[in-house]
């Protein structure tokens, strides 16, 4: 279905290619996993599926790919849009209508499909995806999961062999990325189409793979079956790991397949875990910020509804919630720039209220990182913008050095649009530390990070706790609250429904807890290297 | 939510009624009647014939009953016939602008130009303001008359008629449905004003974030500083998203070639420029009273038939089909052929009843009975128009 042969990329000005050499195939009717870090060169490789790349992004393909017996050399994206459906991270910034009916009949239209077939094939999409009862809705006012849905939908009404997905949960919230990866699975097993998926949420489409193109990153591509490829995998997700810890073989690719054999390994470790993280810090020291009955309202919607919140110095709380919870409604009420309906905020020794400060001095007391972090960007070089910071602090060079520590490697003359997801997260947090806040609040910080970066930012929030920061990571991602988080906090409909140690509110509910949880229940074990610990003393005391 | 939907509840003619209409007609014509009745949005063309009619009616008169009686009839209508999605919200803008056009013209007039003669009642008098000899044409200050200020708060009223019109037009019809009825080499065209038109909220949005945002730096910088700080970002986030809209655009098939060929699209690209000429040497020959009047009908005809003929021939250069096409049923015709109706009544008898329609003096003036019956017989697009289908944005 899909032919690279000795395909090499790369793009114009850059000194190595993203891909050399790439010799893969794709038979009909196979859901094909693409799996790298950032960086790796996975959206090249997908783009040049349908021609996207080179004909839009620029750059060079040397050798030939063939999608469906047409060769991309000969055909431009557009003549191969009734061959190859594509989908992208942000559904909204590929919707050309605004109502979900036409968006899912322009394709069709581009296509000159016949009228009566398209109004036939529209209602079939809408069944299929489950879209039927939003047929009407205006696309702004559907939720995430929703919009994604309806960008599949329109790339599948024009009856493509091949659906190209390029990380298409990467911007969703766990319940509605469940709800997209269930569609995608479904079209798999129902349509039989040939499905190629870049997606970082691995665990959930692992098992339904039939084979894993693995980007080592250096421009090379292997091939393989998926339980093959991820033994060696350096992107792997935590029951993955698990699985290699324990030696399992064949490796399990679900949290099912690992429960299964997960009886031995259970019996080899101690009753009670060492805590995932030492839980720092006596219970009696002053609160680095203390709200009580913080009221935050839009007109008639009450976003946060009076939360009361002691954060401590060298603490790092996960504030968990769904998507419109009152998660980053509460982070700006905390920072000041949000305006309170009600209640109060001290901040540190003093009991400063934030929000009565100018933002000058605002952001000395308590620093927050939105989440859309590039939003604070707004200079042609790093090197500018962290001598704004410094300026900004009144401090020298102080900028630079935390950038060093928390990022090393980013260069003063880079254009910081141009870095990954996240060396700009690290740039803005290094922006926001060189006013030495004693409070970092982080909004979603983990979006569009794949587990390396993910990796880091734990080891840099960990250093700064142990600095004695008090920190808040407002975040959907359960693993890795599990790993950088000592205390949990969970918001719904604005109101806090548990806070307590990371542990005890995790693994209380088991949709809500992180895989190793689920997967060695009703033991408390949260992180693998928490397993290999236990594993270790398991040794040595029997 | 309750209002709306109470509101629109009158418009739909009740069950017995529906049947009633269609009872004593034959059973082909009578199912004929019914399916054209069955809720949906009419065709945008139709009410923007029906709208532009009504303009033409109300810029024919300065009767002040008449151009009550047409705000009347677009208000009526809009009521009767509006969706509740987000562009058919903007009627009172419409109306809040009519007013202030009204009021500006009052308030130039007695400024300006007051124009006080032998006989005119004068209501007070403004401290005039000297001018200079060779400025004399324009009077500042002065006396104001009664004549003065109702001329213009007529005049007024018919600019505001013919703006409400406009408004009506554009709350009754969806625009982006209204777009897709351009030729096909116009469709290019349709798309960049669609997209322009979904971007702007998404600019507005943008900016609210990134100022909100600035405060978490410190809001230091001023000035033009501050400016870009707000407009970097900003227009980053644009451009971003215009690549990325662009890409989805082609992977899905946007301006992919059809049956023409290369010579076929020189041909065309051909006409249409000298069809354009055509039209300027017309709009030229219409300004210029030197030149002879067939020359300039001779331009207009000959630049339009090669500008049609353009895009007849650039519509073949790309083949694509439309999802759900409006329908063209009896009540657009009907609704086309009550706006007509009262267009052509008042453009003719304007010629023998000049003084009905334009009354002169402060008097009440009289209410002529053919062209108030006219404008009334356009209401009736108003009920002949089907009920609009449920937009869906109230099911939530």
């Amino acid at each position: 279905m899909i032919e690279f042969d000795a395909v090499s990329a790369r793009y114009d000005g850059a000194a190595d290619p993203v891909l050399s050499g790439v010799r893969l195939g794709v038979d009909e009717g196979e859901l094909c996993l693409v799996v790298g870090h950032t960086g790796s060169g996975k959206s090249t490789l997908l783009a040049a599926i349908n021609g996207l790349f080179p004909y839009f992004t620029g750059g060079t393909l040397s050798g030939r790919v063939l999608v469906g017996g047409r060769d991309t050399a000969r055909y431009r994206p557009r003549e191969l849009a009734d061959v190859v459906g594509m989908v992208g991270q942000d559904p909204v910034a590929g919707f050309v209508t605004d109502t979900v009916e036409e968006e899912l009949a322009y394709t069709m239209e581009q296509l000159a499909v016949e009228p009566a077939a398209m109004r036939a094939r529209l209602e079939e999409t809408l069944d299929l995806l489950g879209l039927a009862d939003l047929r009407r809705r205006a696309l702004a006012t559907l939720s995430g999961g929703q919009q994604q849905r309806v960008a599949i939908g329109a790339a599948l009404t024009a009856h493509p062999r091949v659906l190209v997905l390029d990380e298409p949960t990467s911007a969703l919230d766990p319940a509605s990325a469940e709800d997209v990866l269930a569609a995608i699975t479904r079209l798999v097993h129902d349509l039989g189409i040939t499905v190629v998926l870049a997606e970082h949420r691995l665990e959930r489409v692992l098992p339904y793979a039939d084979r894993v193109w693995y980007l080592a990153g250096d421009g090379s591509v292997t091939a393989g079956d998926p339980a093959g490829i991820m033994r060696t995998a350096q992107v792997a997700p935590p029951v993955i790991e698990l699985g290699r810890l324990a030696g399992w073989d064949p490796l399990p690719l679900s949290v099912r397949d690992a429960r299964r054999q997960a009886p031995q390994l259970r019996a080899r470790l101690p009753e009670s875990p060492g805590p995932a993280r030492p839980y720092p810090g006596p219970a009696g020291t002053v609160p680095a910020l203390a709200a009580r009955d913080v009221v935050v309202r839009y007109g008639p919607v009450v976003a946060v509804r009076a939360v009361s919140l002691s954060l401590r110095p060298g603490v790092v709380t996960a504030l968990m919630g769904r998507n419109g919870s009152g998660k980053s409604s509460l982070l700006w009420a905390l920072q000041g720039a949000e305006r309170r309906a009600g209640g109060t905020v001290s901040v540190g020794p003093a009991g400063t209220d934030p929000a009565g400060l100018p933002a000058a001095e605002a952001r000395r007391q308590v620093g927050l990182v939105p989440q859309a972090a590039a939003d604070l960007l707004y200079l042609d070089t790093v090197g500018a913008e962290l001598e704004q910071a410094d300026r900004d602090a009144g401090a020298e060079k102080a900028a630079r050095a935390i950038l060093d520590q928390i990022a090393p490697g980013v260069l003063d003359d880079a254009h910081p649009r141009d870095l990954s997801a996240g060396q700009q997260l690290a740039l803005v947090l290094a922006i926001q530390l060189t006013a030495a806040p004693g409070v970092l609040l982080l909004d979603e910080p983990t979006r569009g990070l794949d587990y390396q970066a993910k990796t880091s930012l734990i080891g840099v929030l960990d250093e700064l706790a142990a600095a004695g920061h008090a920190i808040v990571v407002a975040t959907h991602d359960v693993e890795f609250a599990s790993r950088a988080c000592d205390r949990v906090v969970v918001l719904a409909e604005g109101e806090i429904v548990a806070d307590g140690e990371a542990v005890s509110v995790l693994t209380a509910s088991p949709t809500f807890a992180p895989q190793v949880a689920k997967v060695l229940a009703p033991l408390p074990y949260l992180t693998v290297p928490q397993v290999a610990a236990g594993l270790d003393a398991g040794l040595v005391n029997g | 939510m309750n209002a709306t939907s109470i509101r629109r509840r009158p418009g739909e003619p009740p069950e017995p009624v529906r049947a009633g209409l269609a009872a004593g007609l034959p059973g082909r014509v009578a199912a004929r009647v019914t399916a054209g009745r069955l809720p949906r949005g009419l065709h945008p063309v139709a009410w923007w014939i029906w709208a532009i009619a009504l303009a033409v009616a109300a810029s024919r008169t300065s009767n002040a009953l008449l151009l009550l009686l047409i705000f009347g009839v677009l208000a009526l209508t809009v009521a009767l016939r509006r969706t509740d999605a987000p562009w058919a919200r903007g009627y009172r803008f419409y109306l809040v602008m009519a007013l202030s056009v009204i009021v500006i013209r009052v308030v130039f007039r007695i400024i300006f130009d007051s124009g006080a003669s032998q006989g005119s009642l004068i209501l007070f008098r403004l401290p005039q303001l000297p001018v200079p000899s060779w400025y004399s044409g324009i009077q500042i200050g002065g006396p104001v008359s009664a004549q003065a200020v109702a001329a213009a708060a007529l005049d007024g009223a018919r600019l505001a008629c013919l703006l409400c019109c406009l408004g009506a037009a554009n709350t009754l019809a969806n625009p982006k449905r209204a777009l897709q009825v351009l030729p096909g080499a116009l469709y290019e065209l349709g798309v960049a004003v669609t997209v322009a038109l979904s971007v702007a909220p998404q600019l507005v949005e943008s900016v609210q974030r990134v100022r909100r945002a600035r405060r978490l730096r410190g809001a230091t910088e001023h000035g033009l500083r501050a400016l870009r700080a707000v407009a970097v970002p900003v227009l980053h986030d644009a451009l971003d998203r215009s690549l990325l809209l662009a890409a989805s655009m082609d992977a899905r098939g946007y301006g992919r070639t059809g049956r023409a060929s290369r010579a076929s699209r020189r041909i065309t690209g051909t006409m249409m420029l000298a069809g354009m000429a055509g039209l300027c040497i017309g709009a030229y020959g219409l300004l210029d009273a030197t030149l002879p009047g067939a020359f300039a009908d001779a331009g207009f005809a000959a630049g339009t038939a090669l500008c049609v003929a353009g895009l007849a021939l650039g519509g073949r250069r790309v083949a694509r089909s439309r999802y759900r096409p409006d329908p063209w049923r009896w009540p657009e015709w009907v609704v086309c052929a009550c706006g007509l109706a009262c267009a052509a009544g008042l453009w003719l008898n304007l010629a023998h009843d000049q003084a009905a329609l334009n009354p002169a003096g402060l008097g009440w003036p009289p209410l002529p009975p053919l062209p108030a019956a006219l404008i009334l017989l356009a209401a009736v697009a108003g009920v002949a128009a089907p009920p609009p289908a449920g937009s869906g944005a109230s099911d939530r």
